[in-house]
């Protein structure tokens, strides 16, 4: 009894779905309790170590406390853009991850072994990729899910009545605008090199020797690129908005309890997918840099996370090690350095695709 | 996406959205809500541009929407720059407010 | 499936539009104009139109409207009252506006727009491109770029304090 084309798809869907917001999930947890050991390693303390081994079980914590906690809502705030500004926040997080790959194309094990009903026919060897979606324009997607993730802070900063909040919610909304110009430059070059704009076929360009990987080719894209998804997750050194010695926290001051926890989700959301999309377009994706390595299957997987992990942890890395940015820095850097070195680095890879074709 | 009958549907809406927008710019009175249904026009217009475009085959349609949302930018900023301005002037935005041309 | 999406879509954004001219607050109007913009983006890519629906965020629902909330918070606008003498401002609105609306359903009627997509219809962004920088629009591309220029430099000499 094999379901038709529309169910299969339908469950496949589902269970992609599943994997992703779970591994997701799972990994927001985990990030918290990888930052604050690591943050305290680099400080020379050591973290957060009672709870569990390790204090491997601090985030589990961590969650049981913001769930008991009580939820205020200042009095003359806006009620309805006060509730919305968490779920804005946490939908646009959600919605990018929608059209990223999170590993290379795979074929299902046949698993004989397994009972009809637990394993159908229509699973085995099927082949398949972890990408919810398949957009034709799928950077460009991406760069207006970013887009729209503004929205999130504009209303939590706004909708609470408080000058800080407001303060804050504006500066962090100028601050991601803007690097989200660079951002957006810094994928040209590579959209050039590999013709298309789903990332899949970016990926699949940079096969082979790791010196083919687009952060070797397209070094100053690189650059700008982490430079620029640093602060557009408002990340140290960008995070001014939500800085503590500055403006109270920023936009969210006013929010307790679950709202807070959801708007800390959909940060290290952003965050995963800056690294996940620097990983597909710049680092190679799951392909390993040496031809001859194995690459099949789980493996593919595990050099794929690998980097991903290295990525993540760089950008702890420079939670502890950098200071923060005044505001006036941020926005010359954003506007006059990282959007003119991005803009001539299109001219030459223009030129040089240009010439190369001829 | 090949139902036939989403052509002419998408007409109607851009011009119940039209027709909202130009209400909305008679009855506002704060400058920047007038501006605001302006823009609503501006996309019932870029709405019928995209239908006629997919009716007709060619990309024409598209490519003037393009340039719609440009010359859109263009205005939204410039018109805002102006409204700040005249609230620095006036420090009100009542389009009401604003008569010395009147006739 | 695509047909409950338009509908539902074009209703939202028939909704929200309502909104944006009926409510008090304009902050409240710029977020129902950002509900519409997201809403006409989808109808878009349900046209066929994957680049412009896209560009549709990227630029009105993410530029353009974070343009006026800034405006919108900075200069902290309140909500509106009602004006003196409203009742025949509002009925010769409404009538200008249903008038308008006629005139143009009448022709759009008479013009008797065709149903469905044509064959060969594609508006891929490869095709888009192509389009865009042949000869036909080439020159017009160059002189929008130009009118961005002079946008962006008439923004900041009309906001600034004292020049």
């Amino acid at each position: 009894m094999i379901p038709s084309p529309a169910v299969q798809q339908l469950v496949i869907a589902v269970a992609k779905i599943a994997v992703v917001v779970g591994v997701l999930l799972g990994l927001f947890s985990l990030m918290t309790w990888i930052e604050r050991r690591s943050l305290a390693f680099m400080q020379y303390r050591l973290g957060p170590n009672r709870t569990g081994p390790l204090g491997i079980l601090q985030p589990i914590a961590d969650g049981i406390k913001l769930f008991f906690k009580e939820e205020v809502m200042p009095a003359a705030a806006n009620k309805v853009a006060f509730l919305a500004a968490p779920v804005v926040a946490v939908s646009t997080a959600l919605l990018a991850v929608a059209v990223l790959p999170y590993g290379p194309p795979f074929t299902l094990p046949r698993l004989d072994f397994l009972p009809g009903w637990l394993w159908p026919e229509w699973l085995k060897g099927r082949t398949g990729q972890i990408q919810i979606a398949h957009v034709d324009v799928g950077l460009l997607f991406i760069f207006a899910i970013g887009a729209l993730g503004v929205y999130g802070i504009v209303l939590a900063g706004w909708s609470a009545n408080n000058k800080y909040t407001l303060l804050g919610g504006l500066r962090s909304s100028a601050q991601m605008f803007s690097y989200e110009l660079a951002l957006g430059l810094s994928f040209v070059g590579l959209i050039m090199l590999a013709g298309s704009f789903q990332i899949g076929d970016i990926v699949d360009a940079q096969a082979g020797w790791f010196w083919r990987w687009n952060a070797f080719v397209q070094l100053p894209a690189f650059l700008v690129y982490m430079v620029a998804a640093t602060a557009e997750v408002a990340r140290i050194p960008f995070d001014l908005p939500e800085g503590e010695s500055e403006i109270v926290a920023g936009f969210h001051t006013e929010y307790s309890s679950m709202r807070f926890a959801l708007l800390q989700m959909a940060e290290y959301i952003n965050m995963i997918t800056v690294a996940v999309l620097a990983t597909n377009l710049f680092l190679g994706g799951w392909h390993p840099g040496v031809p001859g390595l194995p690459a099949d299957g789980l493996l593919a997987f595990a050099w794929w996370g690998a980097k991903v992990a290295v990525l993540l942890f760089v950008f702890i890395w420079m939670r502890g090690t950098l200071p923060r940015f005044r505001y006036d820095q941020l926005m010359h850097i954003g506007w006059k350095v990282l959007v003119p070195v991005a803009a001539v680095w299109i001219l030459i890879t223009a030129t040089e695709v240009a010439i190369a074709g001829r | 996406m090949d139902h036939p009958a989403f052509v002419q549907h998408a007409v109607l809406l851009s011009l119940v959205l039209f027709g909202l927008g130009t209400l909305g710019v008679f009855l506002r009175r704060n400058v920047i809500t007038v501006l605001m249904c302006v823009e609503l026009m501006l996309n019932g217009v870029n709405l019928a541009f995209v239908a006629f475009s997919r009716a007709a085959g060619t990309l024409d349609g598209q490519v003037l929407v393009f340039f719609v949302m440009v010359v859109a930018a263009a205005e939204a900023a410039v018109g805002l720059a102006i409204v700040i301005a005249l609230h620095r002037r006036r420090d009100t935005l009542d389009v009401d407010a604003f008569r010395l041309m009147r006739g | 499936m695509d047909a409950i999406l338009f509908y539902a879509c074009a209703a939202v954004a028939v909704g929200s539009a309502v909104v944006v001219i009926a409510q008090r607050n304009p902050v409240t109007s710029a977020f129902a104009l950002i509900v519409t913009l997201c809403s006409m983006s989808v109808i878009f890519a349900l046209l066929g139109s994957p680049f412009i629906a896209v560009l549709q965020v990227i630029v009105y629902a993410g530029a353009i409207m974070v343009l006026f909330l800034f405006v919108l918070m900075l200069l902290n606008v309140r909500r509106e009252e009602d004006a003196p003498g409203r009742g025949g401002r509002t009925l010769r609105g409404v009538a200008l506006a249903l008038v308008t609306l006629l005139v143009l359903q009448a022709g759009a009627v008479l013009v008797r727009v065709p149903a469905g997509p044509a064959p060969g219809f594609d508006a891929s962004t490869r095709r888009m491109a192509e389009v865009l920088f042949s000869p036909h629009f080439l020159y017009v591309f160059e002189a929008t770029s130009v009118l961005i220029l002079a946008a962006l430099v008439g923004a900041v000499v009309l906001a600034k304090k004292e020049l």
